[in-house]
């Protein structure tokens, strides 16, 4: 398992996401409420590239007319056909068992302990005053 | 199937034995502003457009009656970073599309402005110049894989003929295009003229999905939903198919080919069969029908494949193409839209090299004289 | 007595409102029918003497096929084997404007079916006419018949004013679903506008083949406006409306519903499995393809054999001879269409008279 740092925390605003290749693998890092998630960047229907994707909420409802709304932001709809993927375990909303997106574990560190290695920085300059996001492949 | 499926199954897992080059015969250009089309129009007519504007059988100006489950019906990748909406950046275009898909011909399929549907039908006249004249100024001028068709308000069958001949002249344009929703069934009579010309021409009759002829999306009323309104394009499809062949244009006009284009293909079989069905117990409505229904079909139609049909299991993709006839179908991506189709992993049933070849090139290269 | 075979559509006829209906009708709808000339309200989408209204053989001497029971019961039950058939009567009175004649003409038709057809032979049942024009209307209609379990469905026409889905006809289906009676939709327009999506068609031929289509405009309401959700007990027949178009139509919903789903977030499961638990099919006409692999491909693909139904569609001409199973249905498919699937769909029917 090889450690990737991927972004300081501060560069991904609520909301947004960034894309790298580790591995030769595009994998998106989405950030929702001070969480990260990471995700192969391919959606498994055709293709489509998650990045471009609306973070929406979890629509549920009991009746025709009621809009049930949680975990707001970590559903992602497919920028191509609407598919909906749970951000946090990649799986598909119509068949959650069958169809998911690969996710990747991430974990959040210091920079005072990034310091201390190891791990692929890549290009990665680390300061020890700021957190990083770390991706698991 | 038991297995997790968390990537695209690719079209051929093995690469392909030749690098296959793809006639994708549905693209959706774009207007950047409605403006772009004043070079083209009279100052009477850039006044309308900006004053009157639309004047369309829906309830709204600025959107379409059912609004669309993502901005612009488009992919949400295909905004072109220069600004714009989807579909009306060339560059963006070719580095988005044509070049990693190795799309040899693309076929244009103008939307913008609903041509085919404007109540207006002077303006109609007018738009329509307008528009067949930008396709080429703005799109296959500048990029020869990109080709044109003239686009003609069917409703006005003389105007239509008019820019038939207008655009025929110029040479550059590869098919007819009218609209599945227009007045009446396209199979009625005063539609033939359009027909009459595009036979003599030697040009296909395309026929792309959508307008707003007057009739609600569905034979029992109004829908609620996108949901139901999206799959009803289909279902008009089916209804011109019947319409075409039972009003005899293609035992009328028989050297006419007529495409069938963002229908998608799953609804043809059925189709074919209850018109055989029922041809028997019809026959004396219809005695300037020569032959059976599904005899024209497989002789004068061709259909696009997108939106393809993803049953679970790949081979009833199978039984479908078999039913339809490999002969029949032409690739097609839809883009930008949303529901396009990447002609690497839309099939999810093994193709023979000679199918494939059929599919992505050589039946639309003959159907279009490429 | 032989086997049990339901035949789930049958289509007696109302010889004329001035004639048949007459009896029934109140004093006042007595005399406005009579002095007003109210009559000739055999529906547009079939003409009496067009060939599919009426089998050459079926045709009596006298009268509009379906007009004669006798006829009606040496065709449907002694010709073509059936024990037991559900009368489904296409008068236009599902079209009449005035809603309070609709509602009339209903409840006559209701009564004539009821008192000259289900009382003389025990084998028959009905479905219940409604004028859906009215739906408090419909609900009357539907609670007057509730109690007699002769009436095992409720009659609707393909084609409306409206989708069926819409929310101003769920009071007609809770009333349904609450004496467990099964909408029957069946091939028919109200004329309310064009019965294709594309507009007017020429030929009747044409308006037949656009059936199919509305069908399926239909099961998309159902399913999209949560109908199967508000009402779980509810189960919704179609009647007439060929059946291989369903797969293609099947998978074509459940493609949109992944993509389109926050339109409608009520739709907890993709429509083809709620199709599978909710909607049946008579199996008069089936278009089906030509040879018997692709009939079994097309089994194979609606993925059900609790989804059919046996019908005759008597006297409407579908078939030649005596045999009206589609060719090359699977025995397995035959042997459930023609007793289980129809005591499973209309749980009012009982064999037993």
């Amino acid at each position: 398992m090889a450690r990737h740092i991927v972004a300081r925390t501060t560069e991904i605003p609520h909301g947004r996401n960034k894309v790298v290749t580790l591995d030769g693998r595009d994998i998106v890092v989405f950030h929702v409420n001070g969480e990260f998630f990471a995700l192969l960047n391919r959606c498994p229907h055709a293709g489509a590239p998650l990045d471009k994707a609306a973070c929406v909420a979890r629509l549920t409802s009991p009746e025709p007319g009621v809009y049930q709304r949680s975990r707001v932001g970590e559903l992602l709809r497919c920028a191509w056909h609407g598919w909906e993927f749970d951000m946090r375990n990649g799986q598909s909303w119509f068949d959650p068992k069958r169809v998911k997106v690969r996710t990747y574990p991430v974990v959040i560190e210091d920079g005072e302990t990034l310091a201390k290695g190891p791990y692929v920085a890549e290009t990665f300059p680390v300061h020890i005053e700021d957190s990083y996001v770390i991706v698991e492949t | 199937m038991s297995e997790v499926i968390d990537r695209p199954m690719l079209e051929q897992e093995a690469p392909a034995k030749s690098r296959l080059k793809i006639i994708d015969c549905d693209i959706h250009p774009s207007l950047h502003a409605r403006s772009d089309l004043n070079p083209f129009l009279s100052k009477r007519w850039q006044e309308h457009l900006k004053t009157y504007g639309d004047h369309l059988r829906t309830p709204y100006i600025g959107t379409t009656p059912y609004p669309r489950s993502s901005p612009l019906i488009a992919r949400r990748d295909a905004w072109p970073p220069t600004g714009g909406p989807p579909g009306s950046d060339l560059d963006f275009m070719r580095k988005q599309h044509l070049d990693p898909l190795d799309i040899e011909f693309g076929m244009l399929q103008v939307l913008d402005m609903f041509i085919f549907s404007q109540q207006n039908l002077e303006f109609g006249a007018a738009i329509q110049r307008a528009v067949n004249e930008w396709q080429l100024a703005h799109w296959t001028s500048r990029e020869p894989r990109l080709k044109a068709a003239i686009l003609v308000g069917q409703d006005d069958a003389a105007a239509a003929v008019a820019e038939i001949e207008r655009c025929a002249k110029i040479g550059q344009y590869l098919q007819i295009n009218v609209s599945p929703r227009a007045n009446e069934p396209l199979g009625r009579r005063r539609y033939w003229p359009i027909y009459a010309r595009a036979e003599e021409l030697g040009m296909p009759l395309g026929i792309h999905v959508g307008g707003y002829g007057g009739h609600a999306p569905t034979g029992g009323g109004w829908p609620s939903y996108y949901a139901e309104e999206h799959q009803s394009n289909a279902h008009s499809m089916a209804a011109t198919l019947t319409s075409l062949v039972l009003e005899g244009v293609p035992e009328h006009f028989p050297r006419l080919k007529i495409v069938f284009i963002e229908g998608g293909f799953g609804w043809i079989s059925s189709t074919m069969w209850r018109m055989d069905q029922h041809f028997e117990r019809f026959r004396a409505e219809v005695p300037h029908l020569k032959r059976r229904p599904s005899e024209y079909v497989r002789e004068h139609f061709w259909f696009t494949t997108q939106p393809i049909d993803e049953p679970d299991e790949a081979r009833h993709l199978r039984s479908l193409i078999e039913w339809v006839g490999v002969d029949r179908l032409l690739f097609s991506s839809d883009y930008p839209h949303w529901d396009f189709d990447d002609p690497r992993f839309a099939f999810k049933t093994p193709l023979s090299e000679e199918e494939r070849a059929k599919i992505f090139n050589s039946n639309a290269r003959a159907l279009y004289k490429l | 007595m032989a086997a049990t075979r339901i035949d789930c559509d049958i289509h007696p006829a109302v010889g004329g409102t001035r004639t048949t209906l007459l009896p029934y009708l109140d004093d006042h709808w007595k005399e406005q029918v009579v002095s007003r000339a109210i009559d000739g309200l055999d529906l547009t989408s079939y003409p009496p003497n067009m060939p599919l209204s009426g089998r050459a053989d079926w045709r009596p001497k006298n009268g509009k096929p379906g007009s004669d029971l006798s006829m009606v019961q040496r065709g449907a039950f002694d010709q073509l084997g059936a024990s037991h058939a559900i009368c489904n009567v296409l008068y236009g009175a599902q079209a009449v404007y005035d809603p309070y004649m609709a509602a009339a003409f209903c409840k006559a038709i209701n009564d004539w079916i009821a008192t000259e057809w289900l009382a003389r032979d025990k084998r028959l049942r009905a479905s219940i006419v409604i004028p859906l024009q009215a739906p408090d209307l419909a609900i009357e209609e539907i609670e007057r018949r509730a109690a007699d379990h002769r009436f095992v469905s409720v009659l609707v026409m393909a084609q409306g004013e409206s989708l069926l889905g819409r929310r101003h006809y769920w009071p007609v289906w809770q009333a349904a679903e609450k004496h467990r009676l099964p909408i029957a939709v069946h091939a028919g327009s109200q004329y309310r506008s064009a019965p294709s999506s594309v507009g007017w068609p020429s030929y009747r031929y044409e308006y037949y083949l656009a059936e199919a289509q509305a069908f399926q405009a239909q099961l998309l309401s159902l399913i999209y406006e949560g109908v199967f959700l508000k009402f779980p007990q509810l189960k919704v027949v179609l009647m007439e409306s060929g059946v291989t178009w369903l797969p293609a139509f099947m998978w074509r919903a459940n493609k949109t519903w992944r993509g389109v789903r926050v339109e409608v977030p009520w739709v907890d499961r993709e429509p083809a499995a709620i199709m599978r638990d909710h909607i049946r099919l008579t199996t008069q006409p089936f278009d089906g393809p030509p040879d018997a692999a692709g009939v079994a491909d097309i089994i194979d693909m609606i993925g059900s054999d609790r989804m059919f139904l046996f019908s005759s569609d008597y006297p409407h001409w579908q078939f030649d001879g005596d045999d009206a199973i589609p060719a090359h249905l699977p025995s397995a498919i035959i042997s459930r269409m023609c007793a289980d699937n129809p005591l499973e769909t209309f749980p009012r029917l009982s064999l037993a008279a």
